[in-house]
C-alpha cells in the first residue's frame, strides 16, 4: 500500500508486461537455442541444409498445430489429432494400394493405375480426417460434452479403426510415386514439399485468424462464449467448423507423414497430441481461451525441433530435448496464468 | 386481477414496447405474474424492485432470453414472440446485461461490432475479410457523438477496469439500439464520473425519441433521469411512481410492501 495515487494506468501494468513478455520470450528463447548451438556446432548447425531437415521434421506437426491453435484459441482441446493422423493415412495408403493395380502388381511394385489410385487415397484420407473432426464437434455441440473427454474418447476410436483395418501392421505397398512426387521433393532442388505444404497452410490459416471474420468468431467465442451467443453468433455451428478444421488438418498431416515414409506409422503418433498441444501452448495460446496467434504456434512448433537437432548434432542424448520442452511448456503455462490472474485482479 | 390497461398511464405517445399479463413460473416460483407494463417513445422507464423481485426476469421473458409462460407481448402495435435475444436485437431493441457479455479479449470495436462485423469490399469481402479501419472510424463517430470517451479502442478490455468494459457494453446498446434501449442494473459498478456518463447517456438517447427502460438499485440514480418509475414486487407490478411527485421513501416503502401501495388502496 503505497498511498492512494495509483492511477488505473499503472494497475494493468503487470498484465501487459507479461502478455509482452509471453511473444518476446519464445522469439528469443529460438533464436538463444539457434546462437547456442551455432556456437557449439558451428556450420554443423548453422547451415541451410540443416534448417530444411528441421523444418522437414517439423512440417507434420506443424499441421496439427495449425488446427489445434484454433481450437485451443475456443478454449478447446483435441486430443484426437494423432490417431485421426494414423487413421488417415491408413485409409489413405489402403485405397492408394487397393485402387493402384491388382494385388500381385503391387506386390510387385508395379502401380498401373495410380494416376487414379493416388488421387483418391490422397481425397479418402482428407475426407476420412474431415469426418473425424466433424464427429468431434457434434458430440461436442450437440451432446454438451466436454472437449477433453469426447476427444480422448476419439483418440481410443481413431487409433482402433486403424489397427482393426491393417491388423496391427503397417500398410505396405503404398505407390513410391507419393514419396518421389510429394514426400521427398524439392521444388527448385532446396525447397521439400511437405515443408511448403505446411507453411502455406500455416500463412492461409494465419491471415484468416487474424483478419476474417471466422478468425474474429474464434477469439470470440473463447473469451466469452455467451456474450457471442447473445450477439447472435451460431457458436456451435462455429466450434463444429473448428474441430472439422483440426481434423480435416490432421488429416492432411497423416498423408504427408505417408508420404515421406511410404508406409503408414502406426506406433509413431501417440504423443502427438500433447506435442502439438505443447508447441500451441509454448507459443503463447492461452489454454483459458480467446487468446493467440499463428506465429507464436510456428515458433513453438520449431523450438522442439531446434532442440532435437542441436542435440542430436552436439552428440547430446536426443532424450534431453523432452525435458527442456517440459520445462519451457511449464514456463509457457505460467507466465500465461499469472497473466491472467493480473487481468482479474483489475 | 390487477390486469391494468398500459394506454391508462405515463407519458403521451403510442407503446414501443409493451407487455400484458406476463406470467412465468421456475417450477413451484412464480417469478413473474401477471404484470403489465409499456414503454412509449421519448421516455425513460425507470423499473425497480428488491432482489428477486423479478426485474431481470421480467426483462429475460420480453427480449426473447425465455418466453413466458402467458401473457402478450407488443411491439410497434403487432404480437411479438422474440425466439432470443438476437431476434429482439434484430429488431431494434438493444439490451445491456447485468453480467455486460463482453468479449474481454477483444478491443472495444471488435466488441461493438462483435457479431455484426463490417467485411472489406469486393473479393476480399467475399473471402471473410473484416474491414477494420472502417469500424473503428464508425466507432470512433459514433462514440463521439454520442459524448462517450473509451480510453484506448484497440486494446482488449482485459486491460480495461470493470467500470470502463461497463461503458463500452452500454455504448454498444444505445450504438446499434433504434426502437428500444434496456439496461441492467448499468450503473453498478461504476465510478462517479462514469455514472455521470451513462446517465447523460441515457438522457440524450431519450432526446432522439427512443425509450430506456432502466432497472436499478440506486434510487438517486432513478430519481435523476427516469420520467416513470414501476416498482416490482415478488413479482407483481405493484405500483408506478412519478419523480416529481414521489419520493425515495415512497419507492423504498413500494419495494420492501412496507406500506400498502397507492394502487393497492385504489382497488
Amino acid at each position: 500500500m503505497t498511498g492512494p495515487q495509483t492511477d488505473p494506468g499503472q494497475t494493468q501494468e503487470p498484465g501487459r508486461r507479461l502478455a509482452g513478455l509471453s511473444s518476446v520470450l519464445i522469439v528469443g528463447i529460438l533464436a538463444f537455442l539457434v546462437v547456442v548451438f551455432t556456437i557449439l556446432n558451428g556450420t554443423a548447425f548453422l547451415n541451410f541444409g540443416n534448417f530444411v531437415n528441421i523444418a522437414v521434421d517439423a512440417s507434420v506437426l506443424l499441421l496439427l498445430g495449425v488446427g489445434m491453435t484454433f481450437v485451443i484459441i475456443t478454449a478447446g482441446i483435441d486430443l484426437s489429432v494423432g490417431s485421426v493422423l494414423v487413421l488417415s493415412g491408413v485409409v489413405g495408403g489402403q485405397v492408394m494400394v487397393a485402387l493402384s493395380g491388382t494385388s500381385e502388381q503391387v506386390q510387385n511394385y508395379q502401380f498401373p493405375n495410380q494416376a487414379i489410385g493416388i488421387p483418391a487415397g490422397i481425397a479418402a484420407g482428407l475426407l476420412t480426417g474431415l469426418v473425424f473432426g466433424l464427429f468431434n464437434g457434434l458430440l461436442i455441440t450437440r451432446l454438451k460434452m466436454q472437449p477433453f473427454i469426447v476427444t480422448l474418447g476419439t483418440l481410443g476410436i481413431g487409433l482402433g479403426l486403424a489397427q482393426i483395418l491393417t491388423g496391427g501392421t503397417n500398410v505396405r505397398f503404398v505407390p513410391t510415386a507419393i514419396q518421389s512426387q510429394i514426400g521427398t521433393r524439392e521444388f527448385f532442388g532446396f525447397l521439400p514439399v511437405p515443408v511448403v505444404i505446411s507453411l502455406v497452410v500455416a500463412v492461409i490459416a494465419g491471415v484468416v485468424l487474424a483478419k476474417c471474420g471466422f478468425g474474429r468468431y474464434t477469439y470470440a467465442i473463447g473469451s466469452n462464449a455467451e456474450a457471442a451467443r447473445r450477439v447472435g453468433i451460431d457458436v456451435d455451428r462455429h466450434l463444429l467448423k473448428v474441430y472439422a478444421l483440426s481434423g480435416l488438418l490432421a488429416g492432411l498431416a497423416g498423408l504427408l507423414d505417408l508420404s515421406r515414409f511410404n508406409t503408414t506409422s502406426i506406433g509413431a503418433h501417440t504423443a502427438d497430441n500433447l506435442a502439438s498441444i505443447s508447441a500451441v501452448v509454448i507459443g503463447g495460446t492461452s489454454l483459458f481461451g480467446g487468446i493467440g496467434t499463428m506465429i507464436g504456434t510456428v515458433v513453438g512448433t520449431f523450438i522442439p525441433a531446434v532442440l532435437r537437432n542441436g542435440f542430436i548434432i552436439q552428440g547430446v542424448q536426443a532424450f534431453w530435448q523432452e525435458v527442456a520442452v517440459g520445462v519451457v511448456l511449464i514456463l509457457a503455462v505460467f507466465i500465461d496464468q499469472r497473466r491472467r490472474s493480473a487481468e482479474e485482479r483489475m | 386481477m390487477n390486469v391494468q390497461s398500459p394506454e391508462k398511464n405515463g407519458s403521451d405517445g403510442r407503446a414501443v414496447l409493451s407487455a400484458r399479463g406476463v406470467s412465468k413460473s421456475f417450477g413451484a416460483v412464480e417469478a413473474l405474474k401477471n404484470v403489465d407494463f409499456a414503454v412509449r417513445s421519448g421516455e425513460v422507464v425507470a423499473l425497480i424492485g428488491d432482489n428477486g423481485a423479478g426485474k431481470s426476469t421480467f426483462i429475460n421473458a420480453i427480449t426473447g432470453v425465455f418466453a413466458p409462460d402467458a401473457g402478450e407481448i407488443t411491439f410497434e402495435g403487432e404480437p411479438v414472440r422474440f425466439g432470443s435475444p438476437h431476434d429482439a436485437r434484430e429488431r431494434g431493441i438493444e439490451t445491456v446485461y447485468q453480467d455486460l457479455a463482453v468479449a474481454p479479449q477483444l478491443d472495444a470495436v471488435g466488441n461493438i461490432f462483435l457479431g455484426r462485423e463490417r467485411y472489406r469490399p469486393g473479393f476480399l469481402g467475399w473471402l471473410g475479410f473484416l474491414d477494420q479501419p472502417r469500424m473503428r472510424q464508425e466507432t470512433e463517430e459514433q462514440l463521439s457523438e454520442l459524448n462517450v470517451r473509451i480510453r484506448d479502442l484497440g486494446k482488449p478490455l482485459s486491460t480495461f477496469s470493470g467500470g470502463q468494459r461497463q461503458g463500452v457494453a452500454v455504448a454498444r446498446a444505445v450504438m446499434w439500439a433504434s426502437k428500444v434501449v434496456i439496461m441492467d442494473e448499468p450503473t453498478a459498478a461504476l465510478g462517479v464520473a462514469q455514472v455521470e456518463m451513462v446517465l447523460d447517456l441515457i438522457r440524450r438517447v431519450r432526446e432522439t425519441g427512443i425509450p430506456v427502460v432502466f432497472i436499478s438499485h440506486n434510487m438517486p440514480h432513478v430519481f435523476d433521469v427516469a420520467d416513470r418509475i414501476c416498482v416490482l414486487r415478488l413479482g407483481e407490478m405493484v405500483t408506478e411512481l412519478d419523480p416529481k411527485k414521489n419520493t425515495t421513501d415512497d419507492a423504498v416503502a413500494a419495494m420492501t410492501g412496507a406500506v400498502r401501495t397507492r394502487r393497492g388502496g385504489a382497488r
